[in-house]
């Protein structure tokens, strides 16, 4: 059947199992954008505001499913405007094909309109990414991106596709869904060597990271963990991938995790890391962090082995088969004295948070506002964040009932990444979605607002308004004499009526009172809602390890 | 604990393969001393021949990382001692008094002089990289007016190839 590029594309999209795909029309993209006129009984597309709404989304959408999400933005503007959201995938590890158009190869390198080098661009922040010159290699290099973007450890790959290449005709045959290409078992006798290890320590401690969020081990993790008397911690990235309530779980560890959690890392003999990959927010100074202990390191990407920490023991491959092995190999064994020295942990760790709350000044603080979601949220919530404090205390506090409930970019850290994201992860699982931001982060991107209400995208926004930039904010004070330099803002918006101008619902908050009256509404409304929640400026996440410092340093209180 | 190390890598013969290859260095803060890149004898695969110096730690993640491009199908550390070899074009000056010492030189290292003018001459060397550093010493003091090296390329003694190997 002999199709043109354009048609190709979205017949290759189709092909590889994509539904909804995000993006924003352009000069260089007529074509495939009358291509997905042509075929929109079979795919669904999604109009942002912003083509960065379209990247953040398309994170989202595999945040939330671990399916690859799909974004497309014309050349030029439209493909700079991908950047920041293809960035903050790759830091993530998120399966993602970006697709961008460009000028006809005839004018490529002349500066033409519109005319960037965009797999120049996005080189060092992709997984991989292509320029199609020849109609011939289309369909193929889609597919290969796809298989790209989902084998091993994943990752976004960009698609650059020329008019001309889009315009040209060529044979097009259906192909079957390209599988991940699988990850190789580790051998029998490093499983043997970590057995081994394990049969030694005698405070274990279990790190989870993003690397296990999408595998669904979480059981077996914390059946485990009971087995070898172990407790486990996570990295930011390693949230909702184990079940919260387990009395073994301890919380996230690092910069801005829980006390006992980061503790028990620090007293640990054994740390077996699972899909994580030492981050500084989480291990702080790594000369000093985990001196005691040996580390046995599970990961799909070799190059994070002895990257950031050294290592005793790196087994490359298949992280949920290694697991699965060495658990099956290992002998139950009880630990009373290191499970007593972790409870003795945790409760001065809540003696601490009791300290907190009762320093509190204002009538309503973000541990209150998590507890009020934690209890009226309906089973499945998705909890999308942006960044800064407010996601540090969906961290602390958010429940998160199973894997892939928490949207949030961790490796970047990007502002304005939630609300494109929060639509993203609703367009994929039609769960209920609360987004948590700032008034800061909320204030880069809400131009989307506009896309959830066209698309009734029914996503409850809690904004917790400071009136700051909180988190530099926190650090100006702690590290910076209180030299509050531009993060105090004197903007005069209303919340609620820029909610309603834009056809969402608005709602404020000053009391824990209002706030669940308020969260209850927006959640029965089916409506998207902003819930503006006004909470104290100098509220600080608390402990805090200063940034390179070690756990000595921790701060509890200030 | 720096050591001296040359890295085999077979890529892709695409281009823009360069580019993703060095750009991984800069951004991941490796600095090579030299790096040579041609064909091969398997026409799809293109040779980079990179050494450089670092401790084990450089070593190791240079390999990985470098594993993690879609472009590079092979990549290995040179054993010990490989074969190396690294081609100079020199020119000095050719002053009388100093041409007999020049010509000395060009003979104990199996040089030659591939191009000779009353001011100048054009010297090729070929040779290890410390054969062509000590050749470039020796003709310091003539004064040299331009050099250009390649930069090392190198194989496995012995029969075996990047490809025979067991990982």
């Amino acid at each position: 059947m002999k199709l043109n590029g354009a048609q190709i594309l979205i017949r290759t999209l189709i092909e590889q199992g994509v539904t909804d795909v995000f993006g924003y029309p352009g000069g260089q993209v007529i074509n495939i954008y009358d291509a997905l006129y042509e075929y929109k009984d079979e795919i669904n597309h999604i109009l942002t505001a912003h083509e960065q709404g379209a990247s953040h989304a398309a994170d989202g959408y595999s945040r939330a499913t671990g399916k690859v999400g799909v974004c497309i933005a014309t050349s030029g503007p439209g493909a700079t405007n991908l950047v920041t959201g293809i960035a903050t995938a790759m830091l993530d590890s998120i399966p993602m094909v970006a697709i961008t158009g460009n000028v006809p190869c005839s004018l490529i390198g002349k500066d033409s309109f519109q005319e960037i080098d965009i797999t120049g661009v996005t080189l060092p922040i992709t997984k991989h990414n292509f320029f199609v010159s020849k109609i011939e290699d289309l369909a193929d290099t889609i597919r290969k991106a796809f298989s790209i973007a989902k084998s091993g450890r994943p990752g976004p790959v960009l698609v650059d596709i020329p008019k001309d290449v889009q315009v040209g005709k060529y044979e097009y045959e259906p192909q079957p869904v390209v599988e991940k290409i699988p990850l190789p078992k580790v051998k029998e006798s490093l499983i043997d060597k970590a057995v081994e290890l394990i049969a030694e320590a005698k405070r274990p401690y279990i790190y989870v990271g993003g690397g296990a969020a999408g595998l669904g081990m979480g059981d077996d993790i914390v059946k485990f963990a009971e087995k070898i008397g172990a407790v486990i911690g996570c990295s930011f990235m390693g949230l909702s991938s184990v079940p919260q309530d387990n009395e073994r779980f301890l919380g996230m560890q690092g910069m801005h995790g829980h006390y006992a959690s980061s503790m028990s890392q620090n007293e640990a003999d054994l740390i077996l890391a699972v899909g994580v990959r030492f981050s500084d927010r989480a291990t702080g100074n790594v000369s000093k962090f985990a001196k005691t202990s040996k580390i046995i390191q599970l990961d799909p990407d070799s190059a994070e082995v002895n990257k950031n920490v050294r290592v005793d023991l790196g087994l490359v491959g298949d992280v949920e088969d290694s697991f699965k092995r060495i658990a099956a190999k290992c002998e139950a064994s009880e630990k009373p004295a290191w499970l007593a020295r972790v409870n003795e942990l945790k409760n001065q760790e809540k003696q601490f948070e009791e300290e907190i709350a009762a320093a509190a000044k204002a009538p309503l603080t973000p541990k209150q506002v998590f507890e009020t979601i934690n209890a009226l949220k309906p089973a499945r919530t998705v909890i999308a964040t942006d960044v800064g404090q407010h996601q540090m205390w969906a961290a602390q506090y958010a429940h998160f009932d199973g894997p892939r409930r928490i949207v949030s970019s961790g490796g970047l850290g990007t502002m304005g990444f939630g609300l494109g994201a929060a639509m993203g992860a609703y367009v994929a699982t039609k769960d209920p979605v609360v987004l948590i931001t700032g008034d800061g982060s909320f204030g880069m991107n809400l131009n989307e607002l506009a896309t959830a209400v066209t698309y009734k995208i029914p996503v409850v926004i809690v904004l917790l308004n400071n009136g700051v930039l909180g988190m530099v904010r926190q650090w100006q004070t702690l590290f910076f004499g209180k030299r509050y330099s531009n993060t105090i803002l004197t903007r005069k918006t209303d919340f609620v009526a820029l909610a309603k101008a834009f056809g969402a619902d608005g709602y404020k908050a000053e009391t824990q009172v209002e706030f669940k009256k308020a969260f209850e509404a927006a959640l029965a409304s089916g409506k998207v809602s902003v819930i503006d929640v006004t909470i104290d400026k100098d509220e600080m996440v608390l402990p805090m390890l200063p940034p390179g410092g070690a756990i000595a340093d921790i701060i509890t209180k200030v | 604990m720096d050591k001296r190390f040359i890295i085999a890598v077979y890529v892709d013969n695409q281009s823009g393969v360069l580019t993703r290859v060095s750009a991984m260095f800069t951004r991941r803060g490796f600095n090579i001393d030299t790096l040579t890149v041609g064909e091969t004898e398997r026409k799809e695969y293109s040779r980079i021949t990179i050494s450089m110096h670092g401790d084990d730690n450089v070593k190791e993640q240079l390999v990985n990382q470098l594993k993690k491009l879609y472009v590079v199908k092979k990549v290995d550390v040179l054993e010990v001692e490989p074969i190396k070899r690294e081609l100079m074009l020199l020119k000095v000056e050719n002053k009388s008094e100093n041409r007999n010492d020049i010509m000395t030189a060009v003979d104990v290292f199996r040089a030659s002089v591939i191009d000779y003018s009353p001011e100048g001459m054009c010297i090729e060397v070929t040779g290890t990289p410390s054969k062509i550093d000590a050749f470039v010493k020796l003709m310091q003091p003539y004064g040299i007016l331009e050099m250009c090296r390649t930069g090392v390329v190198a194989l496995d003694r012995g029969n075996k190839t990047l490809f025979t190997e067991e990982d």
